[in-house]
């Protein structure tokens, strides 16, 4: 078997495969038809190297990590050696002596890649002691579930949040076998800058990082016989919630869904396509307003909540430039909530709104206080597809026997405009085929905008219509929206529309679909979307008679007060964690003298931290325990003035130990005088004095 | 920088006939700073203003006959504070303020030597006058030290007296980077961090990357339990090290090198910044290197204090502010590393060679050391020894040499020396293995050493006598690393945690012959996936031990029993017969009563009721008491 090395090939196993442009050696040896394990390698994310699976042996060189080393004509490699099977095996069972093991209960459980893997070698005893020091779950998230126990510190997430998304909610702290995946200075989940997009449960191998459930709220519900709960599905489960059936990613199966949503006892299922109609017509709208106005401009799409809570948090100065559009979900869960108590003779009270989501942000959005009235959220429930298929095996359907049936009528007739939504590209086409009919006044042509479509994760196209040139961009993944984000702020582009969806490929790659280990799932799904459109009698939102029957009979003009109130929202800038800060001298008395010391990094370096230490200093010497609060906060954003101090209503830039203790005193005599004032009564009459 | 110069009058009939500049040094590294060699500098201050008064000596900068300097390490730790006279050669150890008025009395003023400040050498019984008559100093070639100890570290004028600076101007303005590369190449140096890889190869590899920008990196960021060799270098001579990291930057073509600098070490962190100060205030840092016009400027960084930034590419990743993380090679450093540009890292010591080997030619160097291993290398040698601290010997010095010479021999645990105590050398650190008394006639170099499963490492060595037990002193440093491991690769973080546990089992009696297996094939496991050479050497104190003394691993399985007592739940004491005079001492100390025996007979242990307190062992005049 001492054959020549050809040009250009290496040897695996023994066996020549040609180098084709791979880049590393795992590439190749998947190409060769083995399947070598690994937790931490992704082909989008960059090479960590920590796992230890994919360790190969070469020729001349020893040991070493496949996913590292890049292929050299001539290499003999070899995969599968005995000592090779006993390090990967080792490697197993060490993690799983780290690990808990309560398999069947974890909602991984056959998803499981270290199940799967643990499988795949064989191993079938572990050698080690059980070492897991148990760390609290964090569900602090309405989102994404947190629990160490299970985490085999891949850096998936870690790398996915701040490689795709840029966001780094997670990282790893501490060393050792301390070493932790965790959100910054060790908060919860729920308190920082997370998006809420999911991504991270997407790559994470084991149960360690889950999309929170609330199957069990849904299941009260439906059992609820005094409850009328409405189920409302987002144009890309339809591509998905087949393949935990063992069908095939983009097989759309709309009837079974609708089919098994009835059988599993909800009383009305609507179609959010419908609401993604409602939007164009709105958000269409609103986009020629200010296209003709110019002004604020780019029109951002706001479907999105991953979305818009980065775009709170580090761009809030686009905040304007976002639509006043609430998302489909948004939008249907008010609509309906106003609605259908008058159409059903329901209290409103007693309907509960489901919606059923690629996505895991929704069930976020679905909590934001902005879409809570009164105690009573438009929107219920959110649960994913993932989701969806879980209650559907637990009811024991037979999901891929079921006979077809339709959507309930009118909030489940939706054009094929509306359920493009589900694809990256889809609410820009959508709004493309509503607006060139409003410009125009003519009937479009062909309703296809192909030069919207594509894979990449930053499109651009020019349109023109009537003369009018639009530029457009469509952007997934929020490393690329920020690129767009940073050109808008410096004004380096000019763009009519940017549409932004949070995870690659749009809804249809949401953390709520089904996890699946097909490479082509997402680009299938997409098809999907697009085939369901092409299915569709209608392509246009324009064409849903019945939202423009629900202008006609109820909301009014489009854009009109009616409609404004209910569809439209604003948000808020979030550029800075909800932080009380720091107390250091609390006084106990009633009124209070409030000091804050800016401690930030700006203001720390010009001095803040004497300024502080001074004035708690002042304050204990001269007893003013129960009338001062003194605390250290974490930025004014005034940098540029710093050290700032907040004394009372007096606001110090440029701050000095001196003018601020002479602050404290005089504000503090003004309060004294102010409330001896009170009690003496008055002090300007002539009786007084 | 206070640094006092007197001078005295000449024909002063009171003072001796010294011709010619005398000097009082005082070692300040940072063993001798422990000890207080900043109070004996004081006390010196004083004294010489006091008595330059009696004897109208002037105070008087620039013209200098005394010269009062602080040195870095001069090695000799354990000794310290050290004083040193030159020209006079008188060598003082163990000084304390108090001694300060005798020695400017008798020997400044005199001439004549404090006798019982001298070194009494524990072997003839003789005062050593001056370190040329000391064993720790005769056997040892100073060479990346020469300066330590004899220069003040603080002034870069007696660094440039010393031929300071002058190989970095021959390599800035006579040489080619290919032929600084070739030289080092030809000189054969290899790095001593550990790995030993040759250094000339690493500086060609960056040298022939097409990129604009390149950096060099000095490693100094020692973090083994136990050693101090980088320490020592940067805080005795900071300038060979800066010089040595021009040396490498004109090599490959860097204009910007970063000095990162453990911050646990601030007197190192201190010279090496006022080094780098310096030597930009004197031009030869800077925008026009030595008139060459070329750019150098060098950065002073302190390191994260995590052991894993002494990896190269964690300490890289430290540099650009991101977790000390390490990351797969290929590509290399010198492909692609700080910010993504070709870098050179070297240690500390490899670069204080430099200099050397460009002044002395390659040639000259190679005929230091073995020919696979040339040169010097220095080490901490510390643990049951006589005489602790810095030493610098050529490679290729036998194990015995070092141990039984330069170290006086190995003492029991009073720290006295004692025949056939010697059990063990730990030689590199967490990362190193075990040498025995077997090896005693090893020469200690990079092949060698692999040879037998250990390594130079960053070249820590600690003596250990046959009271030490094996299976502790493997846990000792697995605890380090398991400790120190940065928890990215699973084998690195999971299996030293596993190696750990089973080493608590062999020491608390849990363990089985299985055990022994298990953490060989762990180790193993762990030595070969690992993904960078911390994980790749962290079983090698493990595996080395189970290597060489499998026998104690054996009989704390099988017969519950550890020989040397360390492990409490297995130490069996018992009383020695033979020494035992039966004084009584140990019952009445026995806090439970577990000794008995009557007067002048010798006593009995009862094992079952002992709780294995020591109390008895150190009351025992006679060593009677075995096994704890």
């Amino acid at each position: 078997m001492t054959k020549k090395p050809v040009e250009n090939t290496v040897s695996i196993n023994g066996r020549p495969v040609a180098i084709e442009g791979e880049r590393n050696l795992l590439e190749i040896i998947r190409k060769a038809g083995i399947d070598l394990p690994t937790f931490c390698y992704h082909s989008d994310l960059s090479v960590y190297g920590a796992c230890r699976l994919c360790l190969v042996e070469i020729d001349g060189r020893g040991i070493v990590g496949s996913c590292s080393t890049p292929p050299e004509p001539g290499m003999k490699i070899k995969t599968h050696t005995e000592e090779i099977r006993e390090i990967r095996k080792i490697s197993v069972e060490l993690l799983l002596a780290n690990h808990d093991n309560n398999c069947p209960t974890c909602y991984k459980s056959n998803n499981c890649q270290l199940q799967r893997i643990a499988r795949q070698l064989g191993v079938e005893n572990i050698r080690f002691k059980q070492v897991l020091d148990r760390k609290p779950v964090d569900t602090s998230s309405p989102s994404v579930t947190r629990d160490p126990n299970k985490c085999v510190l891949c850096g998936d997430c870690v790398r996915v949040c701040s490689e795709i998304q840029e966001v780094g909610a997670i990282d790893f702290a501490y060393r050792g076998h301390q070493a932790s995946v965790l959100p910054a200075f060790g908060k919860d989940l729920g308190e920082v800058e997370c998006v809420n997009c999911g991504q991270c449960t997407v790559v994470c191998p084991t149960g360690a990082l889950s999309p929170r459930s609330e199957m069990e709220e849904v299941w009260k519900d439906l059992m609820n016989p005094d409850l009328f709960v409405v189920a409302c599905v987002a144009p890309a489960v339809r591509v998905a919630i087949g393949e935990p059936f063992d069908m095939d990613p983009g097989t759309i199966t709309t009837g079974q869904m609708a089919a098994s949503l009835k059988m599993l006892g909800f009383d009305q299922v609507y179609d959010t396509s419908f609401a993604a109609d409602l939007t164009i017509f709105e958000e269409g709208s609103e986009f020629l307003q200010r296209k003709t106005k110019g002004e604020r401009l780019p029109q951002f799409t706001s479907c999105c909540p991953g979305w818009v809570k980065f775009t709170e948090q580090y761009y809030p100065e686009l905040l304007e430039k976002l639509s006043t559009c609430k998302s489909p979900q948004q939008m249907f869960g008010s609509l309906l909530k106003d609605r259908l108590p008058e159409m059903l003779g329901i209290a409103k009270e007693k309907i509960r709104i489901v919606s059923v989501m690629p996505c895991t942000a929704k069930k976020y959005e679905a909590k934001r206080p902005e879409f809570i009235h009164d105690g009573i959220a438009d929107v219920d429930h959110v649960i994913i597809t993932q989701e969806l298929a879980r209650m559907i095996k637990a009811a024991g359907i037979l999901f891929s026997d079921l006979t077809p049936e339709s959507f309930d009528m009118p909030f489940g007739f939706a054009t094929g405009a509306g359920v493009l939504f589900g694809n990256s590209g889809g609410v820009t086409e959508a709004v493309l085929r509503f607006a060139a009919e409003k410009v125009t006044g003519k009937p479009l042509q062909s309703f296809e905008f192909k030069q919207v479509r594509g894979e990449s994760g930053l499109r651009e196209a020019a349109i023109s219509i009537d003369g009018v040139q639009l530029k457009l961009a469509v952007v997934s993944g929020l490393k690329n929206a920020k690129t767009i984000a940073e050109q808008v702020r410096k004004g380096t582009c000019e763009y009519d529309i940017v549409e932004v969806m949070a995870c690659p490929q749009g809804c249809i790659g949401g953390a709520g679909q089904p996890v699946s280990r097909n490479p082509l799932a997402k680009k299938m799904r997409t098809k999907g979307i697009y085939d369901a459109d092409k299915m569709m009698p209608l392509h246009k939102s324009q064409e849903n008679i019945f939202v423009a029957d629900c202008y006609a009979k109820f909301l009014g003009d489009v854009g009109g007060d009616k409609a404004h109130h209910l569809l439209h929202t604003h948000y808020q800038s979030r550029r800075r964690l909800p932080d009380e800060g720091m107390a250091f001298f609390s006084g106990n008395g009633g009124q209070r003298l409030k000091v804050d010391v800016c401690l930030g990094t700006n203001c720390f370096i010009r001095g803040a931290q004497d300024i502080l230490n001074r004035l708690l200093r002042h304050a204990e010497e001269n007893k003013y325990e129960n009338m001062v609060d003194i605390r250290a906060s974490f930025c004014f954003e005034q940098c540029e003035e710093g050290p700032t101090v907040k004394i009372g209503t007096v606001t110090l830039n440029h701050a000095t130990v001196d003018n601020a203790v002479q602050t404290l005193s005089r504000e503090l005599e003004q309060q004294l005088s102010g409330e001896s004032a009170a009690i003496g009564g008055c002090t300007s009459c002539s009786s007084c004095k | 920088m206070s640094k006092a110069t007197a001078t005295t009058k000449k024909g002063d009939g009171a003072a001796p006939a010294v011709a010619g500049k005398r000097r009082v040094i005082i070692c300040a590294g940072t063993g001798c700073v422990s000890t207080g060699a900043l109070k004996v500098y004081d006390a010196f201050m004083r004294e010489l203003k006091k008595k330059a008064l009696n004897f109208d000596v002037i105070l008087k900068p620039e013209s200098e006959n005394l010269h009062l300097s602080r040195s870095g390490c001069q090695g000799f730790c354990q000794m310290g504070p050290l004083v040193t006279i030159i020209p006079d050669d008188i060598f003082y150890t163990k000084v304390t303020a108090d001694d300060v008025e005798e020695i400017v009395e008798k020997t400044l003023i005199k001439g004549d030597v404090v006798e019982w400040l001298l070194y009494n050498d524990p072997g003839t019984k003789q005062f050593c006058r001056g370190t040329r008559d000391i064993p720790f100093y005769q056997r040892q070639m100073r060479y990346v030290l020469k300066e330590c100890g004899l220069i003040d570290p603080e002034d870069l004028n007696e660094y440039l007296s010393r031929k300071g600076y002058e190989a970095a101007k021959k390599a800035f303005l006579s040489m080619t980077p290919e032929a600084v590369c070739n030289e080092i190449t030809a000189s054969g140096l290899r790095g001593r961090g550990g790995g030993g890889f040759p250094t000339g190869r690493k500086w060609d590899a960056a040298r022939i990357q097409p990129a604009a920008k390149k950096y060099v990196i000095c490693n100094g960021d020692e973090g083994d339990p136990g050693a101090f060799m980088d320490r020592s270098v940067m805080e005795g001579n900071p300038h060979s090290v800066i010089e040595g990291v021009m040396i490498a930057a004109r090599a490959i073509g860097a204009d910007e090198a970063y000095m990162y600098v453990r911050a646990e070490y601030p007197l190192a962190v201190k010279r090496m910044y006022k080094a780098v100060a310096d030597a930009e205030a004197a031009g030869i840092l800077g925008s026009n290197v030595f008139n060459s016009g070329m750019k150098m400027k060098c950065v002073v960084m302190e390191g994260a204090g995590a052991f894993v930034c002494g990896e190269e590419t964690a300490l890289i990743a430290s540099i650009e502010g991101l977790r000390g993380m390490p990351v797969p090679k290929p590509p290399f450093p010198a492909q692609s590393g700080l910010w993504g540009k070709p870098t050179v890292i070297n240690n500390v010591e490899t670069l204080a060679q430099v200099p050397c080997i460009l002044l002395d030619g390659a040639e000259e160097y190679r005929k230091i050391g073995t020919p696979t291993s040339p040169g010097t290398k220095t080490f901490a040698l510390t643990g049951h020894v006589v005489n602790t601290g810095l030493i610098e010997v050529p490679f290729g010095t036998t194990l015995g040499e070092i141990v039984l010479n330069i170290g006086g021999g190995v003492t029991d645990d009073q720290g006295k020396m004692t025949k056939d105590m010697f059990k063990a050398v730990q030689i590199g650190g967490p990362s190193g293995g075990c040498l025995t008394p077997d090896m005693l006639d090893l020469p200690l170099d990079f092949d060698s050493l692999r040879a037998v499963g250990a390594m130079v490492g960053s070249g820590g060595l600690v003596v250990m006598n046959r009271k030490t037990c094996m299976v502790s002193i493997a846990r000792f440093f697995m605890e380090f690393t398991q400790r120190e491991s940065c928890g990215k690769c699973v084998l690195c973080r999971e299996g030293t945690k596993q190696l750990l546990s089973l080493l608590d089992d062999v020491i608390e009696g849990r363990a089985t012959p299985a055990t022994l297996s298990l953490m060989e094939q762990l180790g193993r496991a762990v030595q070969k996936g690992s993904l960078c050479g911390l994980g790749k050497t962290a079983p090698n104190p493990v595996l080395s031990t189970l290597r060489y003394f499998r026998h104690e691993y054996e009989s704390h399985v099988n017969d519950k029993h550890c020989l040397t007592g360390r492990c409490k739940t297995l130490a069996k004491p018992l009383i020695n017969a033979a020494k035992c005079k039966g004084c009584a001492m140990c019952v009445t100390v026995c806090p439970v009563g577990a000794i008995t025996g009557s007067k002048k007979q010798p006593h009995k242990l009862n094992q079952e009721a002992c709780i294995k307190c020591g109390a008895c062992t150190a009351k025992c005049k006679f060593n009677a008491i075995e096994g704890i």
